[in-house]
């Protein structure tokens, strides 16, 4: 178990670099000059371009720039953007806020998908399954601004229960709603998944065992069932964090959440390497650690899964 | 259901009550002056810099600096010429030297008195080239800019770099007592003292010098009717009331937030629900069918800002150097059905070179603007046709494919020339290409005043070498009528020999003006009374709560 571990956090290398060289080259390769636009419909003057350029060392071939970049990174210093504000502080400030908001997404779509997944699998082809495969096409079938969109309006605007947009401190009471729409639709699949996975489950060897020796029916599908057949919903709920913290762009714009969404859309339209991949190396930090844990999940849920 | 919701409500008012009772019970022992207490909270973007004036040239940040400073002359919000506000007084004898003295015991932020080095340090500084300032070229007028400002001899992408300037100092510039100072141009400008009211001239305090401008860009320092409180990143400006501000501009309430949004929709529903007290645009969603209006009945308003949406040729390309040919595509364009079916009539078809908010603009100079097929179609004749695809240029990434295609299609149909839009990705490339004078049709372009006159339309749009003439358009009898104007002894002279320049730009129609911006602002219940300034931003001297 220790070597596994330690084994894939060696993996972890390798791949870290891989994936910020690729996104530092492709936001390079990117069309345009950083600060041709900069100002308005006039020209910029020949003097700030070139004092940004030399400042930012822009030309230098891409590789220098990286490698430098890579250098002050290990010590722990993302850099500035070009308006001159620290990466680090940007960070600090957007990303415990997406953080907040795709554990509340996660908790959502783990506690209403489990639930409706585990109904409708139990009794498959009563009222219960009908009803959640068709509101799950449903969810499945609208894009997240649609769902952001109307529920802001109703509950924002219209009977006001809510503040429209969430307040600047991010309490977690706000971002239930925000967090509902985030999750909604990975939330059907969830409830899919764990339908066909329980439906399945359900005919297997040892939940007729248990049933025979007379369990009661909470502990046949709370302990041995539902054991069983969270694996599936498991891997999906780990790659979806990662999913959701980088696709949280719409439900941020749509609650006006500082998170690192936004960051991470101005960086790449304003061609902001440092900014882009520094927000991206969190991300695929957490999509890798969260790889790990899932992996690690596999043996606490069915026993029979070794890892040597 | 019902009796309990109502229940709620009058707990969540009482509750209101009690706090802002509590409030103002704390507050009101502090503040002797008289002037009311409150907190309001308006629109805002996350500003592109560090707020340094000359070097903030997009809205978001613009905004700000304009609260946070006050400059020697202000513009008044329903247009006209400019008043003063520092400037005790701004004397010329012959539009060259002009001796600038500014009222006694104003202060920055710091506490450190507005004096006129402070005004003498900022410009040398500002036009420093080594500094890169964004706004360095406002600066140009002033004689020995050559001095402190080097070119690149390659341009900004060349190899080369631009030499070291020789000096750090204009010499046109040069501080008389703490109060006075003298301004020598290096040729006569008669609209120099309408220019000193934008952000570029503000004063800069003595601690701006010995800190780093990214560090004071952070945490500003300024001079105007509230100060800086904190900024963070993304969230909300907050800004206060500056207690020993002395001018007439003082504003009536104590705290100012300035929340951020990236989505217009969100501020606009937050504007509904009263989290929002002032946008200055609502989101073009509410436009349709007027939904804005019947959302917020007598608190949306409908004002013309002076901005105006242009077409310009690409000059260097010999398709376009025909003038007859420009003109027909000008007349071939429908201004007054685009403005009503793409916009809903929120914009104003176009007839004037300027915009109608501009001093000194006649209303109609435009006769190119007219949509008159027949006439279009004598003069693509004339002009001996057009070869090929025109293709309209425009960035995608803001909101103009529609109109750009309304525009090539109203060409294509009066002309029968193969005209189509198409879509630049980003802003940036745009402004690249058309930088480089790489563009292979016409495309969009949009002008907001600097500052009201309307030689601010001429100057950096039609003149040789103006600092926005991308099109390279050049005629040697609108430079000679426009170097007449400036060296006008006064601002009618001025003005008659800019209306002289324009009737030739007409001729040459280097652009075609397609509509002039109107603004369609809204603010909460909570605003008792409010107006907007010449530019469309909240005035905060004039907020009642």
């Amino acid at each position: 178990m220790g070597r596994y571990v330690l084994r894939r956090l060696l993996q972890l290398v390798p791949v870290f670099i891989g994936t910020t060289l690729l996104i530092y080259w492709l936001v390079w390769a990117v069309p345009g000059d950083p600060f041709a636009g900069k100002c308005g419909d006039r020209r910029c003057p020949d003097s700030y371009i070139a004092g940004m350029t030399e400042k930012y060392a822009l030309d230098q071939p891409w590789p220098v720039q990286y490698l430098k970049y890579m250098q002050n990174m290990l010590q722990g210093d993302f850099g500035t953007t070009y308006g001159g504000r620290s990466i680090n502080e940007l960070i600090a400030a957007a990303y415990p806020n997406t953080l907040k908001l795709a554990i509340v997404a996660l908790a959502v779509e783990a506690l209403i998908g489990i639930t409706a997944g585990v109904l409708s699998g139990l009794r498959r082809n009563g009222f219960m399954d009908n009803l959640v495969l068709v509101s799950t096409l449903f969810l499945i079938a609208i894009p997240t601004f649609v769902t952001g969109f109307v529920l802001q309006f109703l509950f924002g605007v219209k009977w006001g229960i809510i503040n429209p947009t969430v307040s600047s401190d991010v309490p977690f009471s706000e971002l239930l709603i925000p967090g509902f729409v985030l999750g909604s639709t990975s939330m059907a699949y969830i409830a899919r998944l764990a339908r066909t996975s329980i439906a399945e489950n359900r005919r297997a060897d040892y939940v007729r065992t248990a049933i025979a020796k007379g369990l009661p029916m909470r502990r046949v599908v709370g302990v041995h069932l539902l054991r069983n057949s969270m694996i599936p919903v498991i891997t999906f709920l780990g790659t979806d964090l990662g999913a959701l913290m980088g696709g949280a762009i719409v439900t941020e714009g749509i609650f006006n959440i500082n998170g690192i969404g936004r960051e991470v859309f101005r960086a790449i339209v304003t061609k902001e390497g440092a900014t882009v991949v520094s927000i991206v190396v969190i991300l695929v930090l957490v999509y890798l650690l969260m790889n790990l844990v899932v992996d690690l999940l596999y043996a606490a849920l069915d026993p029979r899964i070794r890892y040597e | 259901m019902r009796v309990s919701k109502r229940a709620g409500a009058v707990a969540v008012s009482a509750a209101v009550v009690l706090v802002a009772a509590g409030c103002n019970s704390g507050d009101g022992g502090d503040n002797s002056g008289g002037s009311t207490d409150g907190a309001i909270t308006i629109h805002g973007t996350q500003p592109e810099v560090g707020l340094v004036p000359a070097n903030t040239t997009e809205t978001g940040g613009g905004k700000i600096i304009d609260f946070m400073w006050t400059g020697l002359v202000r513009y008044p919000n329903d247009g006209g010429n400019p008043v003063k506000a520092l400037a005790e007084s701004i004397d010329t004898t012959d539009s060259k030297v002009y001796t600038i003295k500014i009222k006694k015991g104003t202060k920055f932020h710091d506490g450190t008195e507005v004096k006129a080095k402070n005004f003498v340090d900022a410009w040398n500084w500002n036009a420093y080239s080594p500094n890169a300032v964004q706004g360095a070229s406002f600066f140009s007028d002033i004689d020995g800019y050559a001095d402190v400002h080097t070119e690149d001899p390659d341009g900004a992408d060349g190899p080369q770099k631009a030499p070291e300037p020789t000096s750090k100092t204009m010499k046109g510039l040069e501080v008389v007592d703490d109060h006075t100072f003298k301004v020598t141009l290096a040729a006569p400008f008669s609209i120099f003292p309408t220019k000193l009211g934008y952000s570029a001239f503000m004063p800069l305090p003595d601690a701006f010098f010995t800190s780093t401008s990214d560090a004071f860009g952070k945490k500003p320092i300024g001079n105007g009717p509230v100060k800086f409180v904190s900024w963070q990143d993304n969230v909300e400006v907050k800004l206060t009331r500056f207690d020993d501000y002395t001018l007439e501009d003082k504003v009536k309430f104590k705290d100012l937030t300035v929340k951020i949004y990236q989505d217009d929709t969100a501020a606009y529903n937050d504007l509904l629900s009263g989290q929002l007290d002032f946008m200055e645009q609502v989101p073009n969603s509410s436009l349709a069918g007027d939904k804005w209006k019947s959302d917020l009945g007598t608190r949306a308003k409908n004002v013309p800002v002076p901005t105006s949406a242009l077409i310009a040729f690409p000059m260097y390309d010999k398709r376009f150097q025909n003038a007859d040919l420009r003109k027909a595509v000008s007349m071939s364009v429908n201004r007054a059905e685009i403005t009503e079916k793409v916009f809903f009539n929120s914009k104003k078809p176009s007839n004037s070179w300027a915009n109608p908010l501009a001093p000194g603009n006649k209303e109609g100079n435009c006769t190119s603007c007219a949509y008159n097929p027949d006439e279009a179609k004598k003069l693509l004749e004339k002009a001996g046709g057009f070869q090929g695809e025109m293709v309209f240029y425009y960035n995608a990434d803001a909101s103009h494919k529609e109109w750009m295609e309304a525009v090539a299609q109203s060409v294509k149909n009066t002309l029968g020339i193969n005209a189509r839009a198409e879509g630049i990705p980003t802003f940036a490339v745009f402004r690249q290409m058309i930088n480089n004078h790489e563009m292979k049709g016409p495309y969009r372009a949009a002008w907001q005043q600097d500052y009201p006159d309307v030689e601010n339309w001429i100057g950096p749009l039609y003149v040789t070498g103006g600092s926005s003439n991308d099109g390279l358009y050049s005629n040697k009898e609108v430079d000679r009528l426009y170097k007449e104007g400036t060296a006008a002894a006064d601002i009618d002279a001025a003005h008659a020999k800019f209306a002289e320049a324009v009737a030739l730009v007409d001729a040459d129609t280097p652009s075609i003006p397609v509509y002039f911006y109107n603004e369609q602002w809204g603010h909460s219940e909570k605003l008792k009374k409010v107006e907007v300034t010449n530019v469309g931003e909240i005035d905060l001297s004039s907020v009642e709560l």
